[in-house]
């Protein structure tokens, strides 16, 4: 017996530990970033062209490009797959066609973003003629966050109590307005945060953006949706990586790890705060 | 009013329907247009555009395979008999060649003798086999073009040589890179299988609920690093450390990209393992406990056995994470084109090899398809493990 929970004993432990371990790996890497990137934050830092061979300056266009590929991007897939979470949660019935949505969604969750980086530069740059442009980065980048966009709705509506439709039905409402009245005012702010966070994962992409958008080196801000920009992500690529003065140009590099990583954890503070307040909100009417 | 009401709600089912088909009309175009650009490279000569081989018009050699070529220019091969023509030796002429033989004045300030040149080269020459630009050559050209064979789907995967842009045949060989991913991926899961599920077996069933909740903002939180930001990392801490813990001449290795991908699929493998583990029912669980049984042996005898099925699902999508991850492991693993034969030399992933070299290869030329049909092989590795999951959840659901 005693043996028994000795046993015990050093299993939770050592799983106690090994989770410890997880946390401090990314504390390591949160740590890492922010220690060595902080110094280098300045205004200028901010709101400055990259200067000398990208070892001065700033990074204001990188924060711009990433800005318009987030906007670009959410414009393409907020109402899509919004719209398209809640045509397969409320409107279809348990058939084939739902299971092949279903299916269909997650393989498209599954393929690896630089497939997403090769489909857009096949169709949008190259096919449709739209060049390396905002156009295109941001239809790849909302294709790709397409699957999470739907999941998240669908999660949302399913937390909705089937008790809520069927009394709206009972009162005589439709189909639409049960959703539009009774079902989406309670989805809501499950709905919101998942929205933003997959805000949260598009600023972070690289890989898609590689071919359709991403410009090495373009010290000026965009005009139109047809211009290149420089993006956070890949701009952290370039400085680390192929920057012409690796040396010189390494507290730059942790400067825009900082912001990348700074933007990512306010976008989630924002997103669980949303969801706090809303609750309560929801809650009180 | 009614109808219209009625047409309203027509309409707006119609919008959220075609809504609704974007994602698998996205993946259909998806495959259309990997194998659109990617297929080509499979019915093309593996010769640069505009340039052709050619051997005089005696020699009996009609077609030639691209190994063949590259040893006979890598001077491996100095024999017609070798691959099958008359006993004698190869003299070998490129574009390079040519002011070896004629001075520029023989051949013209605008190279306007060149043909002519060539005609006479190929004449004299009954051994010689040229590498040259087609237009270059006269109209009545003395010699024979040679055939190369089309670079078959077995010469792609089962290759073991990748240069792209060498000259005068390219290789594509992905079998390198086919190794490459694997190892790398197989080395990720050795790291995050027994960490991402002893985490997750903390967090469902031996950690407080206030624990607990502080841990899976933190893990979520590690999920939203963006790969490229672990790619630094690992550029600066994982890759120094690597190479100074086992003495390597670089540390941009196999298990610096294992180290790397492993913390990017934790969060990956810790969720889904954790929500698998919280679906066994409590009744069950209590059973096991009444019978006299520790936590432990329940978790053991009760607990993972029921959740088998979602631990599964986990480690199979956290091989899919790591299978598809790019920037983090370009940056880390070295890139180096030979085949890894163990965890501490370069390598390089199908996906890294994309991200690396599409930037630079002409648009429709053959290395260009060939990173689409890289892409392809990417697509049917993701194909493989979504229907994995697929199967393990309706064998669950039957069971």
């Amino acid at each position: 017996m005693t043996q028994k929970r000795l046993i015990q004993k050093i299993a939770f432990i050592s799983f106690g530990l090994i989770s410890l371990m997880v946390v401090g790996l990314l504390f390591a890497i949160l740590g890492f970033i922010a220690i060595r990137g902080i110094k280098v934050i300045s205004w200028e830092f901010l709101t400055a062209m990259p200067d000398d061979g990208m070892t001065k300056g700033g990074i204001f266009p990188a924060i711009v490009g990433t800005g318009c590929l987030v906007l670009g991007s959410m414009i393409f897939a907020f109402p899509i797959g919004v719209l398209s979470g809640i045509y397969t949660h409320e409107y279809l019935k348990d058939s084939w066609f739902k299971r092949f949505i279903r299916v269909m969604t997650n393989n498209l969750s599954g393929i690896p973003s630089i497939v997403f980086g090769l489909f857009g530069m096949a169709l949008f740059v190259n096919y449709l003629e739209f060049g390396d442009s905002i156009i295109a980065g941001s239809l790849t980048l909302g294709l790709l966050t397409l699957p999470v966009v739907i999941r998240t709705t669908e999660e949302a509506l399913k937390s909705v109590d089937d008790t809520l439709r069927m009394g709206s039905y009972a009162l005589g409402a439709t189909k639409l307005q049960t959703i539009r009245r009774v079902v989406l005012p309670v989805a809501y702010p499950n709905i919101i945060t998942g929205l933003i966070l997959s805000i949260g994962r598009v600023s972070g992409e690289t890989a898609p953006i590689l071919f359709t958008v991403a410009a090495y080196f373009l010290p000026k801000l965009p005009g139109s949706i047809s211009d290149q920009v420089m993006a956070l992500p890949y701009h952290l690529y370039v400085l680390a990586t192929s920057g012409t003065n690796m040396e010189e140009s390494r507290p730059m590099a942790y400067g825009t790890a900082f912001v990348l990583i700074s933007i990512i954890l306010i976008i989630n503070t924002i997103a669980s705060l949303i969801r706090r307040r809303l609750h309560k909100k929801v809650k009180m009417n | 009013m009614k109808k219209f009401k009625k047409l309203v709600e027509y309409f707006v089912e119609a919008v959220l329907f075609s809504s609704s088909t974007i994602t698998s009309l996205t993946v259909i175009l998806i495959v259309i247009f990997l194998f659109r650009e990617g297929i080509g490279m499979f019915n093309s000569s593996p010769l640069e555009q505009n340039f052709v081989i050619v051997v005089s018009q005696k020699n009996p050699v009609q077609e030639l395979n691209a190994t063949q070529i590259k040893a006979i220019f890598n001077q491996d091969i100095v024999n017609w008999s070798a691959v099958g023509g008359a006993k004698d030796s190869i003299i070998l002429f490129t574009t390079n060649d040519i002011t070896n033989y004629y001075s520029e004045e023989e051949l013209g300030s605008s190279l306007e003798n060149l043909p002519a040149k060539l005609n006479d080269f190929i004449l004299e020459n009954p051994g010689a086999i040229m590498y040259i630009s087609s237009k270059s050559l006269p109209p009545n050209f003395a010699g024979h073009k040679l055939a190369v064979k089309k670079i078959g789907v077995a010469d792609f995967v089962f290759g073991e040589q990748w240069y792209p842009t060498s000259e005068p045949i390219p290789s594509y060989g992905i079998w390198p890179m086919i190794i490459g991913t694997l190892m790398v991926t197989l080395g990720a899961l050795l790291f995050a299988i027994p960490l991402g599920i002893a985490t997750a077996i903390f967090m469902a069933e031996v950690a407080s609920m206030r624990i607990r909740n502080l841990l899976k903002p933190i893990i979520e939180l590690l999920a939203g690093i963006p790969s490229v930001v672990f790619g630094f990392f690992g550029l600066i801490i994982i890759v120094p450390l690597v190479q100074k813990t086992f003495g390597l001449v670089v540390g941009e290795t196999v298990l610096a990209g294992s180290i790397v991908l492993g913390i990017m699929a934790l969060p990956t493998i810790i969720t889904i393992t954790e929500d698998a583990l919280r679906t066994t029912p409590q009744a069950l669980k209590e059973a096991s406990l009444a019978l006299g049984a520790t936590r432990w042996q329940t978790l053991v005898r009760v607990v993972v056995p029921y959740a088998k099925s979602g631990i599964s699902t986990a480690i199979i999508l956290g091989i899919g994470r790591a299978i598809g991850e790019t920037m983090a492991v370009l940056m880390v693993t070295g890139n180096s084109s030979n085949i890894p034969h163990s965890f501490l030399v370069p390598a390089r992933t199908i996906p890294a090899t994309i991200a690396a070299e599409l930037g630079e290869a002409p648009y429709g030329g053959l290395h260009f398809k060939a990173l689409f049909a890289l892409g392809i092989v990417l697509f049917i590795f993701t194909i493989i493990v979504n229907s994995s999951v697929e199967f393990i959840k309706n064998r669950s659901r039957r069971a």
